[in-house]
């Protein structure tokens, strides 16, 4: 590939304002035709406002203030609406983070696929519905002809995601901007959906702009990368050079954070007495014919940290949440410290109650946005009848300060970061000192950066209050550095149990397996670097 | 608008009528109910601000003697339907199950009625006169808040802070008062202060129909019912108390909207 070749995609000195605030600083950006370039940064970073100004899809208040785009030829900043809607499809497509909402619920998803297909090109009704049942095979849609009168909500997130990828794909654009696509999927519907994305993009001869937070995903997929922070280009060149030895020394934390795998867990104590017990439990939801979860046994030890694994629908979260009373029992029973819930009565005692907690996994909707930060961590406290006031003050200054948020109180929930506020909410369950804490997907949430630093506050906050934790999750990495056990669900049933390194290293069953496989790592394994197999096809 | 200037506008309205009603109860520039033939039918003049009614009786008392009636029957029929709307919707939408179909039975009933063909057939029962009219009017128009309350339960209730106050350990009561209701007052206020204006609207209605307040004592919704027969020679017997209804309308508006937007801290800062 020679330098002398045209970009597909020319971005110089980009400068995006919102009202006063510029948040992009001036940024380059180049991408030639075919090849799959990653745009990095965390929540705040400006990349998705970048992506937008291609399309000129900002929001309102957002205004492009300096610099110039130029894609396929056209000069972007200047262009009428009118020249945008036909750049928008057939040469520049975008796939968008949130595959629950960006698909329309009310219209059936031929027409949806048909609508780009109408607009963009002269082809007859019969000519687009074979087109889009071609496209719907080629992204692995089971049944293309009955999936064309079916409507979203039918479909998975991963589907979904696909479906989407299908509509873009369908007009062959030159360019196609994926922001955060997998973000809200499990490891594997990741792996799916991005390698089928890849696939795509290579025989369409379409380049692909990735943005992600996940550098794992990055050094999978993609072969130049360029950093972004707070709206200013930190570093761009060759992904592998990057991830090999970043100049920039952001760029290095983010590696080092995507790297970061040594276990953060203290050594458990396998003699400690058993704390919770879960005996053939089943959990089935009203009004459905199957069971979340079909008859699992499971024992967590005082102060340990059990990971419970799984994609989506295996029914980890329904687990969990039986084990504290959240989910109706069909069969089994749970004990805890003497305590028995069972499926006769699906009633949690008091002691029970106030000794498990929970930290849910969307730190946006677990904190009720008309309460204080110091009213929502100290709420638990009412139900501590032993504290007086003064000792109930005290408790909440020394949680807070544990968590890093002293001096908080006084603010409310949506004045915090993702990461601040489920600082919040890890506080708020450990104020009361409980003996056993449920953390549903706690980081899947948060930027990778941000993730590193509330696992080791999990992991801290264990080692001084010594509370036993089922750590629920999809991400590998995550569970390598805190927990002791590893439980790995598929389908409601418990597949393989056993110790963190064990499991991960050594795994048994096929579906541990593949979960292992599909999650993106930063180094990959030799000859398994599919983006640069690809590449090399497209030269 | 700004949030302030909006609160302001509404504020200065609605103490203006509120202080022209106070007034008006213990004085006005004539007797509301003095029948004067001479000047029958007058326009607005020095001696009479705002004209004179068929019977010569002076506008602008009767609008501030009718100011505290109007005023104060909507207010008190908004009390109740919403404190009653409030409640069972709270109800339906948290306890769900059986009780909640019944409430939802009978309030899609009710909703299936025009809300002053209700008022009317709740007059049969309760007599016309003041007291008949709040009480048919606040049963009639609670349905509605029930229906907003309830839907808004139901999305509330399904945020993941409400199953985090249950892992405190707190009661469904509390939790339903205190992280529940707390997030359901935007509707329920933006509902209430329309309803203001319907009532207001519904009450003249009721008084066209002969079933309002008895006449001759004022209120703006019989005064504008009264100039109809008048309209086309004395357009100022209708404009005067209709301008009064849509004042006090706006009033209200303002007032909602910066008082859900105060009870919302997220909007604090915006």
């Amino acid at each position: 590939m020679t330098m002398t070749e045209k970009p597909l995609l020319d971005i110089k000195a980009l400068r995006i304002r919102v009202g006063a605030v510029d948040i992009l600083k001036g940024v380059d950006l180049t991408l030639r035709p075919g090849r799959l370039a990653a745009l990095v940064g965390e929540s705040g970073s400006g990349k998705t406002m970048l992506a937008r100004a291609i399309l000129k899809l900002l929001p309102p208040g957002v205004r492009i203030t300096g610099g110039d785009i130029t894609l396929a030829g056209e000069a972007i900043v200047p262009a009428s609406d009118r020249k945008m809607r036909t750049l928008r499809g057939p040469v520049a497509g975008m796939v968008f983070q949130e595959p629950m909402v960006s698909l329309n619920p009310a219209m059936t998803i031929g027409a949806q696929l048909a609508e780009a297909l109408r607009r963009h090109t002269g082809l007859s009704r019969d000519e687009i519905r074979a087109r889009a049942i071609e496209m719907l095979r080629r992204v692995r849609i089971a049944d293309p002809e009955g999936c064309l009168t079916s409507y979203p909500h039918q479909f998975s997130g991963g589907m979904r995601q696909r479906i989407m990828l299908a509509s873009v794909m369908l007009l062959r654009p030159k360019l196609l901007i994926a922001d955060e696509p997998t973000t809200a999927l499990d490891t594997l519907s990741q792996r799916e959906v991005l390698d089928i994305m890849v696939e795509l993009a290579r025989d369409a001869g379409t380049a692909v702009l990735l943005i992600t937070h996940n550098l794992g995903l990055v050094a999978r997929y993609t072969s130049e990368m360029t950093v972004l922070r707070n709206g200013v280009l930190v570093e761009a060149g060759a992904t592998a050079d990057l991830i090999a030895g970043a100049k920039d020394p952001y760029t290095r934390e983010l590696v080092a954070a995507a790297r970061r795998v040594e276990s953060l867990a203290e050594p458990g104590d396998m003699q400690a007495g058993e704390l919770i017990s879960a005996d053939d439990v089943a959990v089935r939801y009203r009004g459905r014919s199957d069971t979340a979860v079909s008859g699992v046994s499971l024992a967590i030890r005082r102060g340990e940290t059990v990971a419970l694994v799984g994609g989506s629908g295996s029914g980890k979260t329904s687990l969990g949440r039986a084990l504290i009373g959240l989910a109706p029992l069909e069969r089994g029973s749970v004990s805890f410290q003497g305590e028995r819930l069972s499926a006769e009565t699906n009633h949690i005692g008091r002691t029970m109650r106030l000794a498990c907690q929970m930290v849910f996994q969307d730190p946006y909707s677990s904190l009720d946005p008309r309460r204080r930060i110091g009213a929502i961590i100290a709420e638990p406290l009412r139900h501590a009848e032993d504290l007086s006031r003064d000792q109930k003050r005290e408790r909440l200054d020394e949680v807070m300060r544990d968590v890093g948020l002293a001096g908080f109180d006084l603010r409310y929930p949506h004045e915090l970061s993702g990461g601040q506020r489920q600082r919040v909410a890890i506080a708020r369950a450990i104020v009361r000192h409980p003996a056993f804490v449920v953390a549903d997907e706690p980081v899947s949430a948060l930027d990778m950066t941000i993730q590193a630093q509330v696992l080791a506050l999990i992991a801290s906050l264990q080692k001084r209050y010594g509370f036993a934790c089922l750590f629920i999750s999809h991400d590998l990495s995550a569970v390598r550095q805190i927990a002791h056990r590893i439980v790995v669900m598929d389908n409601g049933k418990v597949v393989e149990e056993g110790p963190t390194r064990r499991i991960l290293d050594a795994p048994e069953h096929a579906y541990t397996r593949s979960l292992i496989e599909a999650a993106p790592g930063i180094d990959p394994k030799v000859g398994s670097a599919p983006s640069r197999q690809l590449e090399r096809s497209v030269q | 608008m700004s949030r302030g200037a909006n609160f302001i506008l509404g504020a200065a309205i609605s103490a203006l009528l509120v202080t022209a009603g106070i007034v008006g109860t213990f004085w006005t520039p004539f007797n509301p109910l003095q029948l004067d033939m001479v000047n029958r039918l007058s326009p607005p003049s020095a001696a009479h601000w705002l004209g004179a009614d068929e019977f010569g009786r002076d506008i602008l008392s009767r609008l501030m003697a009718g100011a505290s009636t109007s005023l104060g029957i909507a207010a008190v029929t908004v009390a109740i339907a919403v404190s009653i709307g409030t409640v069972v919707g709270l109800v339906a939408g948290s306890l769900r199950g059986r009780v909640d179909r019944l409430i939802m039975v009978l309030t899609d009933a009710l909703l299936a009625f025009p809300g002053i063909l209700l008022a009317l057939a709740l007059i049969v029962i309760t007599g016309a006169g003041r007291n008949g009219i709040v009480i048919a009017l606040s049963l009639a128009y609670a349905p509605g808040v029930i229906r907003v309350v309830r839907s808004a339960v139901l999305s509330v209730r399904e945020k993941e802070y409400i199953e985090a106050s249950r892992v405190i350990g707190n009661s469904e009561l509390y939790t339903m008062l205190a992280h529940i209701l707390p997030n359901c007052l935007a509707p329920i206020s933006v509902f209430a202060t329309s309803m203001f204006g319907w009532v207001i609207l519904a009450e003249s209605a009721l008084s066209f129909l002969g079933l309002g307040v008895p006449p001759p004592a004022p209120t703006w919704g019989n005064m504008l019912a009264a100039s109809q027969p008048y309209f086309e020679n004395a357009l100022w017997l209708s404009l005067a108390p209709g301008a009064c209804i849509s004042l006090a309308l706006l009033g209200t508006n303002l007032l909602g909207d910066a008082l859900r937007d105060h009870l919302d801290p997220r909007m604090a800062m915006a």
